[in-house]
């Protein structure tokens, strides 16, 4: 049983029926005593950071969390979810995150703005660094779907794909059972179904 | 890098495609929910559905419709038509849309824009402008395009962004149904400015319209369209190929692998 984790932020619809679409077994809970008792879980979100970090520690469901990674149980952050995984966010401020990814987010730095519009919005491809087993039904070049203006950085040691948008962006990490997007691959067609399968079957 | 997006668009009425379509393969031709499964394997980047209902029946079957699209369709999906209200981005968003477009609810009430971006993020908004050459101006029409606002959509435009809109969609009257082309000397004017993602809408007749969309104005994201598609005049198969051609990156997508 997957555990889609409910704080009140973003749209959990898609999720829950892109994992069911490729047969996982799946929940949408703000219970804590499930997301103990799933297999994996995975946090979602959308929009600022400030207001998710502190639905999510409102709820108590970060601790929850931090215990089950902790324990080894996998765990997959996408887009916002991703973000809430690092040290730090500089969106409108300065904001503490979860801590599971050494780094911080900050805005995309490009280069040209009248060329590469903020947020950036659509279809980007991967290019993928090392051989995550996230990554193991999908090739170099695929393309999945971005939603962000900003993205990991001081991440290299964790980052497992990047996109290009001016400049290199990171578009998935991972630290051990720790796995994240910053596209949706709820969004992405059959790429980002064969993504998240390789997280349920893992 | 980032690809220009291809939008195929419905028009439900009832909880059904109007302006019939026809491929072969399609079990019901009219069933929105068949056809963008239909569209999205063929290699749709985005969908969009305008709901074009009167009736409060016919919105409910709207949702449910929209409901069971977004529970098989893994692209994004916009949802316009009779949005007036932070409850009714609320309704569609629920049903799984992802991005939610205003037109006449927005010049009825501007402050609409904002307040939904601010709600649901500016990413979420896409200000959905009818203009049409009057007196030399280029004049947003509401409506679905019957009515003279009198107001300067160039100006509308602007305003939209600074409120919020994360997403302009430029539909030319004065090329919508002629099959010419698109409208490049109306999105040129937009895209000067803009800067949000613009999506060119009204006009295109082939496959060599969204060429020549892509090489004059590389600022336009996409292009959206609807008879074209649904008459299969465009495969969208092929108009990716010739697309890639011309050396416009565009998405490919991949077989499932489950």
């Amino acid at each position: 049983m997957i555990a889609i984790v409910d704080y009140g932020v973003g749209n959990l619809f898609s999720l829950k029926s892109s994992l069911a679409r490729i047969g996982a077994d799946c929940c949408v809970t703000g219970d804590a005593a499930v997301l103990e008792n799933a297999d994996k879980i995975l946090l979602p979100g959308v929009g600022a950071f400030r207001d998710a970090i502190q639905k999510l520690r409102a709820t108590g469901l970060d601790e929850t969390v931090l215990r089950q990674t902790e324990k080894g149980k996998p765990l997959l952050g996408v887009c916002l979810g991703m973000q809430l995984l690092f040290d730090k966010s500089f969106e409108y401020g300065e904001y503490e995150g979860l801590g599971l990814i050494r780094g911080t987010i900050e805005p995309i730095p490009v280069p040209d703005p009248v060329r590469y519009k903020i947020p950036q919005m659509g279809w980007n491809s991967l290019h993928l660094i090392g051989d995550h087993p996230l990554f193991r039904f999908i090739r170099e070049g695929d393309y999945v779907y971005f939603v962000h203006s900003y993205h990991g950085c001081h991440c290299e040691e964790s980052t497992i794909a990047t996109t290009e948008y001016g400049v290199p962006v990171t578009a998935a990490v991972a630290r051990d059972n720790v796995w994240a997007t910053q596209f949706h691959p709820e969004k992405s067609g059959n790429v980002g179904l064969a993504i998240l399968r390789a997280f349920a079957e893992n | 890098m980032i690809t220009k997006r291809i939008i195929p668009c419905l028009d439900v009425r009832n909880g059904r495609v109007v302006k019939g379509v026809n491929f072969e393969g399609l079990h019901d031709v009219s069933s929105p929910v068949e056809l963008a499964a239909y569209y999205s394997d063929a290699g749709a980047d985005e969908l969009v559905f305008y709901d074009i209902t009167a009736s409060f029946e016919g919105r409910a079957l709207f949702t449910d419709i929209l409901r069971e699209t977004a529970g098989q369709v893994f692209i994004p999906l916009t949802v316009g038509g009779g949005i007036n209200t932070l409850e009714d981005f609320d309704r569609v968003l629920r049903c799984g849309a992802d991005k939610v477009s205003v037109n006449s609810g927005a010049i009825r009430n501007p402050e609409l824009i904002g307040e939904a971006a601010k709600r649901y993020g500016d990413q979420c908004v896409v200000l959905s402008v009818d203009a049409k050459r009057v007196d030399g101006q280029y004049r947003v029409f509401a409506k679905g395009g019957r009515e003279d606002t009198g107001i300067d959509a160039l100006e509308w435009i602007r305003q939209g962004i600074d409120r919020g809109a994360g997403e302009i969609v430029l539909n030319s009257i004065d090329t919508d149904g002629v099959r010419g082309g698109f409208d490049l000397e109306m999105l040129d004017a937009v895209c000067s400015f803009a800067d949000v993602p613009v999506i060119a809408s009204g006009g295109a007749g082939c496959i060599e319209d969204f060429v020549t969309l892509f090489q004059s104005i590389p600022r336009v994201d996409a292009g959206l369209a609807a008879s074209i598609f649904h008459f299969g005049q465009v495969a969208i198969p092929d108009l990716k190929r010739v697309l890639r051609e011309r050396g416009i990156p565009v998405r490919e997508e991949r077989r499932k692998t489950f």
